[in-house]
Protein backbone atom coordinates (compact mmCIF):
# COMPACT_ATOMS: atom_id res chain seq x y z
CA UNK A 1 0.00 0.00 0.00
CA UNK A 2 1.95 2.88 -1.21
CA UNK A 3 2.28 5.83 1.54
CA UNK A 4 -0.61 8.09 2.04
CA UNK A 5 0.17 11.65 2.17
CA UNK A 6 -1.45 14.08 5.26
CA UNK A 7 -1.32 17.46 4.65
CA UNK A 8 -2.38 20.14 6.45
CA UNK A 9 -5.89 19.93 8.03
CA UNK A 10 -7.24 22.14 5.55
CA UNK A 11 -5.61 21.77 2.33
CA UNK A 12 -4.98 18.45 0.67
CA UNK A 13 -3.30 16.44 -2.03
CA UNK A 14 -4.52 15.86 -5.18
CA UNK A 15 -3.62 11.87 -5.55
CA UNK A 16 -2.92 10.17 -2.74
CA UNK A 17 0.09 8.62 -4.60
CA UNK A 18 3.06 10.50 -5.38
CA UNK A 19 4.21 9.47 -8.78
CA UNK A 20 7.74 9.99 -7.81
CA UNK A 21 7.47 7.89 -4.62
CA UNK A 22 5.81 4.78 -6.54
CA UNK A 23 8.55 4.51 -9.38
CA UNK A 24 11.28 4.59 -6.29
CA UNK A 25 10.05 1.70 -4.82
CA UNK A 26 10.00 0.13 -8.37
CA UNK A 27 13.54 1.01 -8.55
CA UNK A 28 13.10 3.08 -11.62
CA UNK A 29 15.31 6.33 -12.33
CA UNK A 30 13.31 8.36 -11.15
CA UNK A 31 14.45 11.63 -11.58
CA UNK A 32 15.13 14.51 -9.42
CA UNK A 33 12.06 15.15 -7.48
CA UNK A 34 10.19 18.10 -7.35
CA UNK A 35 6.22 19.91 -6.63
CA UNK A 36 3.36 19.91 -8.56
CA UNK A 37 1.16 21.16 -5.82
CA UNK A 38 1.24 19.19 -3.41
CA UNK A 39 2.31 15.83 -5.36
CA UNK A 40 6.10 14.85 -5.98
CA UNK A 41 6.50 14.45 -9.32
CA UNK A 42 9.55 14.30 -11.55
CA UNK A 43 11.15 17.47 -13.43
CA UNK A 44 9.47 15.82 -16.53
CA UNK A 45 6.05 15.16 -15.33
CA UNK A 46 6.00 18.25 -13.58
CA UNK A 47 6.43 20.64 -17.17
CA UNK A 48 4.20 18.15 -18.65
CA UNK A 49 1.56 18.75 -16.02
CA UNK A 50 1.99 22.54 -16.02
CA UNK A 51 1.94 22.42 -19.37
CA UNK A 52 -1.54 20.96 -19.65
CA UNK A 53 -2.81 23.13 -17.22
CA UNK A 54 -2.60 26.16 -19.16
CA UNK A 55 -3.64 24.41 -22.21
CA UNK A 56 -6.80 23.88 -20.25
CA UNK A 57 -7.53 27.09 -18.81
CA UNK A 58 -6.25 29.39 -21.43
CA UNK A 59 -9.36 30.10 -22.91
CA UNK A 60 -11.32 30.97 -19.75
CA UNK A 61 -7.78 32.28 -18.11
CA UNK A 62 -8.94 36.00 -17.76
CA UNK A 63 -12.56 35.15 -16.88
CA UNK A 64 -11.36 33.27 -13.65
CA UNK A 65 -8.46 35.93 -12.94
CA UNK A 66 -11.34 38.49 -12.64
CA UNK A 67 -13.54 35.89 -10.49
CA UNK A 68 -10.73 34.76 -8.46
CA UNK A 69 -9.47 38.00 -7.16
CA UNK A 70 -12.80 39.73 -7.87
CA UNK A 71 -10.51 42.58 -10.39
CA UNK A 72 -8.00 43.01 -8.22
CA UNK A 73 -5.39 41.43 -10.35
CA UNK A 74 -5.61 44.49 -12.59
CA UNK A 75 -4.71 46.56 -9.81
CA UNK A 76 -1.55 44.50 -9.05
CA UNK A 77 -0.41 44.66 -12.79
CA UNK A 78 -1.16 48.51 -13.16
CA UNK A 79 1.56 48.79 -10.23
CA UNK A 80 4.14 46.55 -12.08
CA UNK A 81 3.50 48.95 -14.83
CA UNK A 82 3.45 51.91 -12.80
CA UNK A 83 6.67 50.66 -10.81
CA UNK A 84 8.67 50.17 -13.84
CA UNK A 85 7.75 53.96 -15.47
CA UNK A 86 9.04 53.11 -18.54
CA UNK A 87 10.00 55.92 -21.14
CA UNK A 88 9.27 55.61 -24.60
CA UNK A 89 12.21 53.36 -26.38
CA UNK A 90 12.40 51.16 -24.47
CA UNK A 91 12.46 47.28 -25.49
CA UNK A 92 10.57 45.38 -22.82
CA UNK A 93 10.41 41.27 -22.78
CA UNK A 94 7.74 40.03 -20.94
CA UNK A 95 8.11 36.47 -20.06
CA UNK A 96 5.25 33.93 -19.33
CA UNK A 97 3.46 36.93 -20.90
CA UNK A 98 0.28 34.61 -22.31
CA UNK A 99 -1.96 36.56 -22.85
CA UNK A 100 -0.58 39.60 -22.86
CA UNK A 101 -2.22 41.47 -19.79
CA UNK A 102 1.11 43.42 -19.57
CA UNK A 103 2.42 43.98 -22.77
CA UNK A 104 -0.98 45.77 -23.24
CA UNK A 105 -0.74 47.93 -19.94
CA UNK A 106 3.01 48.77 -21.33
CA UNK A 107 1.92 49.98 -24.52
CA UNK A 108 -0.35 52.37 -23.17
CA UNK A 109 1.34 53.94 -20.82
CA UNK A 110 4.19 54.45 -23.30
CA UNK A 111 1.79 55.61 -25.25
CA UNK A 112 0.61 58.00 -22.68
CA UNK A 113 4.30 59.27 -21.75
CA UNK A 114 4.95 59.41 -25.54
CA UNK A 115 1.53 61.87 -26.27
CA UNK A 116 3.06 64.32 -23.25
CA UNK A 117 6.00 64.17 -24.64
CA UNK A 118 4.72 64.82 -28.04
CA UNK A 119 2.49 68.08 -27.11
CA UNK A 120 5.36 69.67 -25.20
CA UNK A 121 7.19 69.65 -28.11
CA UNK A 122 4.60 70.59 -30.41
CA UNK A 123 4.34 73.40 -28.04
CA UNK A 124 7.96 73.93 -29.23
CA UNK A 125 7.14 74.06 -32.67
CA UNK A 126 4.08 76.35 -32.93
CA UNK A 127 6.39 79.04 -35.26
CA UNK A 128 7.00 76.41 -37.63
CA UNK A 129 4.78 76.77 -41.13
CA UNK A 130 1.76 73.71 -42.19
CA UNK A 131 4.83 72.50 -44.65
CA UNK A 132 7.40 72.13 -41.93
CA UNK A 133 5.34 70.25 -39.35
CA UNK A 134 3.74 68.27 -42.06
CA UNK A 135 7.34 67.39 -43.41
CA UNK A 136 8.34 66.41 -39.99
CA UNK A 137 5.62 63.71 -39.70
CA UNK A 138 7.15 62.28 -42.26
CA UNK A 139 10.37 61.87 -40.59
CA UNK A 140 8.24 59.43 -38.34
CA UNK A 141 9.23 61.33 -35.10
CA UNK A 142 6.49 61.17 -34.43
CA UNK A 143 5.89 57.31 -33.86
CA UNK A 144 3.09 57.18 -31.06
CA UNK A 145 5.25 54.40 -29.38
CA UNK A 146 8.39 56.48 -29.64
CA UNK A 147 9.84 53.28 -30.85
CA UNK A 148 9.07 50.76 -28.10
CA UNK A 149 8.51 47.33 -28.36
CA UNK A 150 7.28 43.79 -26.19
CA UNK A 151 7.98 40.88 -27.19
CA UNK A 152 5.61 38.17 -25.22
CA UNK A 153 7.56 35.40 -24.47
CA UNK A 154 5.70 31.94 -23.33
CA UNK A 155 6.22 28.41 -23.41
CA UNK A 156 2.31 27.50 -23.91
CA UNK A 157 0.59 27.83 -27.62
CA UNK A 158 -2.69 28.16 -26.42
CA UNK A 159 -2.36 31.27 -24.06
CA UNK A 160 -0.13 32.89 -26.61
CA UNK A 161 -3.16 32.40 -29.09
CA UNK A 162 -5.40 33.74 -26.91
CA UNK A 163 -3.09 37.07 -26.45
CA UNK A 164 -2.69 37.17 -29.90
CA UNK A 165 -6.95 37.16 -30.55
CA UNK A 166 -6.70 39.53 -27.51
CA UNK A 167 -4.78 41.80 -28.94
CA UNK A 168 -6.50 42.05 -32.17
CA UNK A 169 -9.96 42.41 -30.85
CA UNK A 170 -8.48 45.57 -28.47
CA UNK A 171 -6.48 47.17 -31.30
CA UNK A 172 -3.27 46.71 -30.13
CA UNK A 173 -1.37 46.29 -33.46
CA UNK A 174 2.29 47.91 -33.49
CA UNK A 175 4.88 47.31 -31.10
CA UNK A 176 4.05 43.87 -30.32
CA UNK A 177 5.82 40.30 -31.11
CA UNK A 178 4.42 36.92 -30.09
CA UNK A 179 7.69 34.44 -29.34
CA UNK A 180 7.15 30.89 -28.12
CA UNK A 181 10.07 30.29 -25.73
CA UNK A 182 11.04 28.87 -22.40
CA UNK A 183 11.78 30.38 -19.56
CA UNK A 184 14.61 28.63 -18.01
CA UNK A 185 16.31 28.81 -21.80
CA UNK A 186 15.55 31.61 -24.30
CA UNK A 187 15.82 32.34 -27.91
CA UNK A 188 17.11 35.30 -26.85
CA UNK A 189 20.82 36.94 -27.50
CA UNK A 190 22.60 38.38 -24.32
CA UNK A 191 22.44 41.70 -23.44
CA UNK A 192 19.41 42.51 -25.26
CA UNK A 193 16.38 44.09 -23.44
CA UNK A 194 15.93 46.95 -21.07
CA UNK A 195 13.50 45.21 -18.81
CA UNK A 196 12.70 41.76 -18.14
CA UNK A 197 9.06 40.83 -16.39
CA UNK A 198 7.56 37.89 -15.46
CA UNK A 199 4.03 38.58 -13.72
CA UNK A 200 2.86 34.86 -12.55
CA UNK A 201 4.58 33.23 -14.56
CA UNK A 202 7.61 32.36 -12.54
CA UNK A 203 6.00 29.91 -9.68
CA UNK A 204 5.30 28.13 -12.84
CA UNK A 205 8.85 27.20 -13.84
CA UNK A 206 10.17 24.33 -12.68
CA UNK A 207 14.01 25.71 -12.25
CA UNK A 208 13.58 29.27 -11.00
CA UNK A 209 17.21 29.79 -10.84
CA UNK A 210 17.90 28.89 -14.66
CA UNK A 211 15.34 31.25 -15.67
CA UNK A 212 16.70 33.92 -13.38
CA UNK A 213 20.17 32.95 -14.98
CA UNK A 214 18.65 33.55 -18.52
CA UNK A 215 16.95 36.95 -17.46
CA UNK A 216 20.41 38.08 -16.39
CA UNK A 217 22.15 37.49 -19.59
CA UNK A 218 19.21 38.57 -21.93
CA UNK A 219 18.78 41.95 -20.10
CA UNK A 220 21.06 45.04 -21.13
CA UNK A 221 24.00 46.39 -18.15
CA UNK A 222 21.30 48.88 -16.65
CA UNK A 223 18.35 46.73 -17.53
CA UNK A 224 15.92 45.81 -14.60
CA UNK A 225 14.60 42.38 -13.62
CA UNK A 226 10.37 42.65 -12.17
CA UNK A 227 8.95 40.02 -10.92
CA UNK A 228 5.03 39.90 -10.03
CA UNK A 229 4.28 37.28 -8.30
CA UNK A 230 1.88 35.40 -5.07
CA UNK A 231 3.82 35.70 -2.30
CA UNK A 232 3.52 34.67 1.62
CA UNK A 233 0.61 36.32 4.33
CA UNK A 234 3.06 37.07 7.72
CA UNK A 235 -0.45 38.04 9.56
CA UNK A 236 -2.16 35.03 11.04
CA UNK A 237 -5.53 36.09 10.82
CA UNK A 238 -4.86 37.78 7.30
CA UNK A 239 -3.34 34.28 6.14
CA UNK A 240 -6.14 32.24 8.07
CA UNK A 241 -8.53 34.13 6.16
CA UNK A 242 -6.37 33.87 2.72
CA UNK A 243 -6.33 29.93 2.97
CA UNK A 244 -9.62 29.63 3.89
CA UNK A 245 -10.60 31.24 0.16
CA UNK A 246 -7.75 29.66 -1.51
CA UNK A 247 -9.06 26.66 -0.74
CA UNK A 248 -12.72 26.52 -0.02
CA UNK A 249 -13.40 29.24 -3.18
CA UNK A 250 -11.05 29.07 -5.23
CA UNK A 251 -11.59 25.13 -6.92
CA UNK A 252 -15.13 25.99 -6.96
CA UNK A 253 -14.88 28.58 -9.19
CA UNK A 254 -12.26 26.93 -10.89
CA UNK A 255 -15.20 24.31 -11.40
CA UNK A 256 -18.57 26.40 -12.32
CA UNK A 257 -16.76 28.77 -14.30
CA UNK A 258 -14.20 26.87 -16.33
CA UNK A 259 -14.87 22.96 -15.47
CA UNK A 260 -11.36 22.27 -14.28
CA UNK A 261 -11.69 21.54 -10.42
CA UNK A 262 -7.92 20.47 -10.21
CA UNK A 263 -6.10 23.34 -12.28
CA UNK A 264 -7.26 25.56 -9.74
CA UNK A 265 -6.38 23.21 -7.09
CA UNK A 266 -3.17 23.53 -8.37
CA UNK A 267 -3.04 26.65 -8.50
CA UNK A 268 -3.73 27.34 -4.87
CA UNK A 269 -1.23 24.80 -3.79
CA UNK A 270 1.61 25.88 -6.02
CA UNK A 271 1.09 29.34 -3.95
CA UNK A 272 2.11 27.83 -0.94
CA UNK A 273 5.02 26.23 -2.79
CA UNK A 274 7.06 28.94 -4.00
CA UNK A 275 9.33 30.42 -1.75
CA UNK A 276 8.61 33.40 0.51
CA UNK A 277 9.90 36.67 0.04
CA UNK A 278 13.12 36.77 1.25
CA UNK A 279 14.18 33.45 0.20
CA UNK A 280 13.33 34.57 -3.68
CA UNK A 281 15.26 37.88 -3.14
CA UNK A 282 18.37 35.55 -2.25
CA UNK A 283 17.99 33.42 -5.32
CA UNK A 284 17.90 37.01 -7.47
CA UNK A 285 20.66 38.21 -5.93
CA UNK A 286 22.73 34.50 -6.32
CA UNK A 287 21.68 34.86 -10.44
CA UNK A 288 23.76 38.43 -9.99
CA UNK A 289 21.34 41.36 -9.97
CA UNK A 290 22.13 43.98 -7.85
CA UNK A 291 20.15 46.36 -5.82
CA UNK A 292 17.32 43.47 -5.32
CA UNK A 293 14.15 44.90 -3.64
CA UNK A 294 10.80 44.02 -3.07
CA UNK A 295 7.32 45.41 -2.37
CA UNK A 296 4.31 43.66 -0.69
CA UNK A 297 0.94 44.21 -2.54
CA UNK A 298 -2.15 43.45 -0.22
CA UNK A 299 -0.21 42.23 2.84
CA UNK A 300 1.98 39.96 1.40
CA UNK A 301 -0.94 38.32 -1.10
CA UNK A 302 1.56 39.65 -4.04
CA UNK A 303 5.02 40.63 -3.92
CA UNK A 304 7.07 42.64 -6.86
CA UNK A 305 10.76 41.68 -6.80
CA UNK A 306 12.76 44.27 -8.31
CA UNK A 307 16.42 43.65 -9.73
CA UNK A 308 19.33 45.22 -11.77
CA UNK A 309 22.18 44.04 -13.80
CA UNK A 310 24.77 46.09 -13.21
CA UNK B 1 -0.68 4.17 8.04
CA UNK B 2 0.39 8.22 7.42
CA UNK B 3 3.13 9.99 6.69
CA UNK B 4 4.18 13.54 6.42
CA UNK B 5 5.18 15.00 2.93
CA UNK B 6 9.10 15.15 2.89
CA UNK B 7 10.66 18.04 2.68
CA UNK B 8 12.38 18.22 -0.67
CA UNK B 9 15.84 20.44 -0.26
CA UNK B 10 15.83 21.49 -4.47
CA UNK B 11 18.19 24.13 -4.77
CA UNK B 12 16.72 24.62 -8.19
CA UNK B 13 13.72 26.17 -6.64
CA UNK B 14 14.97 27.69 -3.35
CA UNK B 15 15.79 25.59 -0.17
CA UNK B 16 12.28 26.70 1.37
CA UNK B 17 10.26 23.57 2.70
CA UNK B 18 6.81 23.52 2.14
CA UNK B 19 5.45 24.59 5.37
CA UNK B 20 2.72 22.08 6.55
CA UNK B 21 2.41 21.41 9.81
CA UNK B 22 2.67 17.96 11.12
CA UNK B 23 -0.53 17.23 12.38
CA UNK B 24 -0.44 16.04 16.03
CA UNK B 25 -1.95 13.00 17.26
CA UNK B 26 -5.83 13.09 18.09
CA UNK B 27 -5.78 16.99 16.98
CA UNK B 28 -9.17 17.79 15.70
CA UNK B 29 -9.60 19.73 12.95
CA UNK B 30 -10.54 23.23 13.04
CA UNK B 31 -14.45 23.78 11.24
CA UNK B 32 -15.99 20.78 10.43
CA UNK B 33 -17.24 23.16 7.69
CA UNK B 34 -14.18 23.34 5.68
CA UNK B 35 -12.88 19.86 6.64
CA UNK B 36 -13.61 16.67 3.74
CA UNK B 37 -16.40 14.70 4.89
CA UNK B 38 -14.82 11.20 4.46
CA UNK B 39 -10.92 12.67 4.97
CA UNK B 40 -9.57 14.27 2.34
CA UNK B 41 -8.58 10.68 0.03
CA UNK B 42 -10.01 9.83 -3.12
CA UNK B 43 -12.22 6.52 -2.55
CA UNK B 44 -12.71 6.13 -6.62
CA UNK B 45 -11.12 6.85 -9.83
CA UNK B 46 -12.42 10.83 -10.73
CA UNK B 47 -12.97 10.83 -6.87
CA UNK B 48 -12.30 15.28 -5.53
CA UNK B 49 -13.21 14.86 -2.03
CA UNK B 50 -14.85 17.84 -0.74
CA UNK B 51 -15.77 19.77 2.56
CA UNK B 52 -19.33 20.55 3.02
CA UNK B 53 -18.81 24.20 2.95
CA UNK B 54 -17.34 23.58 -0.71
CA UNK B 55 -20.17 21.26 -1.42
CA UNK B 56 -22.81 23.96 -1.09
CA UNK B 57 -20.70 27.00 -3.18
CA UNK B 58 -20.41 24.43 -5.31
CA UNK B 59 -24.29 23.64 -5.54
CA UNK B 60 -25.03 26.92 -5.75
CA UNK B 61 -22.63 28.05 -8.37
CA UNK B 62 -23.62 25.39 -10.70
CA UNK B 63 -27.03 25.64 -9.71
CA UNK B 64 -26.47 29.70 -11.19
CA UNK B 65 -24.43 28.47 -14.30
CA UNK B 66 -26.80 25.43 -15.47
CA UNK B 67 -29.62 28.10 -15.89
CA UNK B 68 -27.59 30.90 -17.24
CA UNK B 69 -25.80 28.40 -19.61
CA UNK B 70 -27.88 25.29 -20.64
CA UNK B 71 -25.29 23.75 -22.77
CA UNK B 72 -23.20 23.31 -19.33
CA UNK B 73 -24.35 19.90 -18.41
CA UNK B 74 -21.60 19.12 -16.32
CA UNK B 75 -22.94 21.86 -14.03
CA UNK B 76 -26.00 19.76 -14.15
CA UNK B 77 -24.42 16.64 -12.85
CA UNK B 78 -22.44 18.80 -10.60
CA UNK B 79 -25.41 19.98 -8.85
CA UNK B 80 -27.00 16.44 -8.87
CA UNK B 81 -24.25 15.02 -7.30
CA UNK B 82 -24.14 18.11 -4.55
CA UNK B 83 -27.94 17.85 -3.43
CA UNK B 84 -28.50 14.02 -3.73
CA UNK B 85 -26.89 13.32 -0.52
CA UNK B 86 -30.56 12.42 0.54
CA UNK B 87 -32.04 10.94 -2.33
CA UNK B 88 -29.56 8.72 -3.52
CA UNK B 89 -28.97 6.42 -0.04
CA UNK B 90 -32.31 6.11 -0.62
CA UNK B 91 -32.24 5.33 -3.99
CA UNK B 92 -29.23 2.89 -3.43
CA UNK B 93 -31.92 1.40 -0.46
CA UNK B 94 -35.02 0.70 -2.81
CA UNK B 95 -32.37 -1.22 -5.17
CA UNK B 96 -30.74 -3.40 -2.72
CA UNK B 97 -34.07 -4.48 -1.41
CA UNK B 98 -35.18 -5.40 -4.85
CA UNK B 99 -33.34 -8.85 -6.52
CA UNK B 100 -33.06 -7.29 -10.06
CA UNK B 101 -31.12 -3.88 -8.12
CA UNK B 102 -29.06 -5.90 -6.05
CA UNK B 103 -27.87 -7.97 -9.14
CA UNK B 104 -27.19 -4.21 -10.42
CA UNK B 105 -24.91 -3.23 -7.45
CA UNK B 106 -23.36 -6.40 -7.08
CA UNK B 107 -22.35 -6.83 -10.51
CA UNK B 108 -21.61 -3.17 -11.53
CA UNK B 109 -22.81 -3.05 -15.30
CA UNK B 110 -21.61 -0.05 -17.54
CA UNK B 111 -23.72 1.12 -20.60
CA UNK B 112 -21.45 2.50 -22.83
CA UNK B 113 -20.23 2.05 -26.59
CA UNK B 114 -17.66 -0.34 -25.93
CA UNK B 115 -19.93 -2.30 -23.49
CA UNK B 116 -22.71 -2.51 -26.40
CA UNK B 117 -23.16 -4.85 -29.05
CA UNK B 118 -24.71 -2.22 -31.38
CA UNK B 119 -24.88 -4.66 -34.51
CA UNK B 120 -26.79 -7.42 -32.53
CA UNK B 121 -29.16 -4.58 -31.18
CA UNK B 122 -29.67 -2.90 -34.86
CA UNK B 123 -30.34 -6.64 -35.78
CA UNK B 124 -32.97 -7.00 -33.25
CA UNK B 125 -36.61 -6.63 -34.26
CA UNK B 126 -38.93 -3.13 -34.27
CA UNK B 127 -40.09 -2.63 -31.21
CA UNK B 128 -37.80 -4.07 -29.17
CA UNK B 129 -35.74 -2.31 -26.33
CA UNK B 130 -32.66 -3.11 -27.97
CA UNK B 131 -33.25 -2.18 -31.53
CA UNK B 132 -35.38 1.22 -30.15
CA UNK B 133 -32.74 2.72 -27.97
CA UNK B 134 -30.20 2.56 -30.68
CA UNK B 135 -32.77 3.97 -33.06
CA UNK B 136 -33.17 6.53 -30.50
CA UNK B 137 -29.46 7.04 -30.55
CA UNK B 138 -28.89 7.46 -34.28
CA UNK B 139 -31.74 9.93 -34.20
CA UNK B 140 -30.88 12.38 -31.31
CA UNK B 141 -27.39 11.82 -32.41
CA UNK B 142 -26.27 10.86 -28.75
CA UNK B 143 -23.88 8.63 -27.21
CA UNK B 144 -24.57 7.06 -24.10
CA UNK B 145 -20.38 7.63 -23.65
CA UNK B 146 -20.64 11.28 -22.64
CA UNK B 147 -22.10 10.98 -19.56
CA UNK B 148 -20.22 12.62 -16.80
CA UNK B 149 -18.28 10.33 -14.54
CA UNK B 150 -19.16 11.38 -10.71
CA UNK B 151 -16.70 13.43 -8.89
CA UNK B 152 -18.46 15.14 -5.72
CA UNK B 153 -20.19 11.86 -4.21
CA UNK B 154 -18.28 10.99 -1.10
CA UNK B 155 -19.57 7.14 -1.15
CA UNK B 156 -18.17 4.71 -3.48
CA UNK B 157 -21.58 2.66 -4.18
CA UNK B 158 -23.18 5.79 -4.13
CA UNK B 159 -21.04 7.18 -7.08
CA UNK B 160 -21.98 4.06 -9.13
CA UNK B 161 -25.78 4.60 -8.52
CA UNK B 162 -25.62 8.54 -9.81
CA UNK B 163 -23.45 7.01 -12.65
CA UNK B 164 -26.11 3.90 -13.18
CA UNK B 165 -29.09 7.11 -13.18
CA UNK B 166 -27.02 9.11 -15.45
CA UNK B 167 -26.71 6.36 -18.14
CA UNK B 168 -30.12 5.09 -17.76
CA UNK B 169 -31.26 8.27 -18.78
CA UNK B 170 -31.21 7.72 -22.49
CA UNK B 171 -33.08 4.38 -21.61
CA UNK B 172 -35.73 6.42 -20.37
CA UNK B 173 -35.80 8.59 -23.43
CA UNK B 174 -37.10 5.60 -25.12
CA UNK B 175 -39.35 3.68 -22.94
CA UNK B 176 -41.16 7.61 -22.18
CA UNK B 177 -41.29 8.34 -26.37
CA UNK B 178 -39.43 11.48 -25.97
CA UNK B 179 -36.93 12.84 -28.11
CA UNK B 180 -33.68 14.87 -27.06
CA UNK B 181 -35.49 18.59 -26.99
CA UNK B 182 -35.80 20.96 -24.40
CA UNK B 183 -39.29 19.61 -24.08
CA UNK B 184 -38.77 16.07 -24.10
CA UNK B 185 -36.32 16.80 -21.36
CA UNK B 186 -38.21 18.47 -19.23
CA UNK B 187 -40.78 15.78 -19.35
CA UNK B 188 -38.22 12.91 -18.57
CA UNK B 189 -37.21 15.16 -15.55
CA UNK B 190 -40.44 15.15 -14.66
CA UNK B 191 -40.51 11.45 -14.72
CA UNK B 192 -37.06 11.29 -12.88
CA UNK B 193 -38.03 13.60 -10.54
CA UNK B 194 -40.91 11.40 -9.17
CA UNK B 195 -39.14 8.08 -9.43
CA UNK B 196 -36.39 9.24 -8.19
CA UNK B 197 -36.42 12.39 -5.48
CA UNK B 198 -33.23 13.88 -6.88
CA UNK B 199 -33.40 17.36 -6.00
CA UNK B 200 -31.15 18.01 -9.41
CA UNK B 201 -34.44 16.49 -11.14
CA UNK B 202 -36.85 18.54 -9.24
CA UNK B 203 -34.92 22.09 -9.86
CA UNK B 204 -35.09 20.93 -13.57
CA UNK B 205 -38.69 20.04 -13.74
CA UNK B 206 -39.62 23.14 -12.41
CA UNK B 207 -37.13 25.36 -13.97
CA UNK B 208 -36.57 23.59 -17.34
CA UNK B 209 -39.80 25.44 -18.54
CA UNK B 210 -38.72 28.77 -18.59
CA UNK B 211 -36.83 28.14 -21.67
CA UNK B 212 -40.31 27.23 -23.64
CA UNK B 213 -42.84 28.81 -25.83
CA UNK B 214 -46.37 29.39 -24.35
CA UNK B 215 -47.42 26.76 -27.09
CA UNK B 216 -45.30 24.08 -25.71
CA UNK B 217 -46.14 25.06 -22.56
CA UNK B 218 -49.14 24.47 -22.93
CA UNK B 219 -48.72 20.83 -24.17
CA UNK B 220 -46.65 20.48 -21.30
CA UNK B 221 -49.38 21.70 -18.23
CA UNK B 222 -51.99 19.64 -20.21
CA UNK B 223 -50.98 16.36 -21.25
CA UNK B 224 -47.46 15.59 -20.82
CA UNK B 225 -46.72 16.19 -17.30
CA UNK B 226 -49.44 14.61 -16.04
CA UNK B 227 -49.34 11.50 -17.65
CA UNK B 228 -45.19 11.77 -16.58
CA UNK B 229 -46.76 12.34 -13.20
CA UNK B 230 -48.93 9.52 -13.17
CA UNK B 231 -46.40 7.84 -14.80
CA UNK B 232 -43.94 8.21 -12.27
CA UNK B 233 -46.29 7.47 -9.58
CA UNK B 234 -47.43 4.35 -10.72
CA UNK B 235 -43.96 2.54 -12.11
CA UNK B 236 -41.32 0.58 -9.61
CA UNK B 237 -38.19 2.38 -9.64
CA UNK B 238 -36.71 2.09 -13.34
CA UNK B 239 -33.19 1.51 -11.68
CA UNK B 240 -34.28 -1.52 -10.70
CA UNK B 241 -34.20 -2.81 -14.22
CA UNK B 242 -31.31 -4.78 -15.92
CA UNK B 243 -31.41 -3.55 -19.08
CA UNK B 244 -28.73 -5.51 -20.39
CA UNK B 245 -30.96 -8.26 -20.20
CA UNK B 246 -33.71 -7.34 -21.36
CA UNK B 247 -32.89 -5.86 -25.32
CA UNK B 248 -35.10 -8.28 -26.89
CA UNK B 249 -37.86 -7.48 -24.93
CA UNK B 250 -40.44 -5.42 -26.55
CA UNK B 251 -40.88 -1.90 -25.25
CA UNK B 252 -44.76 -1.69 -24.77
CA UNK B 253 -43.87 -5.33 -22.45
CA UNK B 254 -41.58 -3.61 -20.48
CA UNK B 255 -43.31 -0.26 -20.23
CA UNK B 256 -46.51 -2.74 -18.85
CA UNK B 257 -44.34 -4.60 -16.29
CA UNK B 258 -42.99 -1.36 -15.41
CA UNK B 259 -45.97 0.59 -15.11
CA UNK B 260 -45.20 2.98 -17.17
CA UNK B 261 -48.56 4.49 -19.23
CA UNK B 262 -48.65 4.66 -22.99
CA UNK B 263 -47.49 7.99 -23.96
CA UNK B 264 -49.72 10.59 -25.22
CA UNK B 265 -50.56 11.56 -28.83
CA UNK B 266 -48.82 14.84 -29.03
CA UNK B 267 -46.27 15.98 -31.39
CA UNK B 268 -43.31 16.68 -29.44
Amino acid sequence: MAAVRLCRCRCRALLSRPAGALRARRGLAAGPEMHFGFQTVTEEERREKIYQVFENVAKKYDVMNDSMTLGIHRVWKDILVHKMNPCPGTLLLDVAGGTGDIAFRFINYVRSVRQRQLQRKLKHHQNLSWQEIFESYQKDEFNSLGNSQVVVCDINREMLEVGKQKAQHLGYSEGLSWVLGNAEELPFDDDKFDVYTIAFGIRNVTRIDLALQEAYRVLKPGGRFLCLEFSHVSNPLLSRLYDLYSFQVIPVLGEVIAGDWRSYQYLVESIRQFPPQEELKAMIEDAGFFKVDYENLNFGIVAIHSGFKL
Amino acid sequence: RETVMEPVRDPARGSHRPRIPRPRKGERPRCALTEGVVGWHPLYPGHIPTSPLQKALLAAGSAVMALYDPYRHDMVAVLGETTGCLALPNLRDKMRNHPEGYRILRERPRIRLSTLDMARLQGLPDGSLGREYVRFLEDNKVSPDTRMPPKFVDDEELAYVIQRYREVHDLMHTLLGMPTNMLGEVVVKWFEAIQTGLPMCVLGAAFGPVRLSTRKLQVLATELVPWAIRSGLNASCVLNVYYEQRWEQPVESLREELGIFPPPAVRV
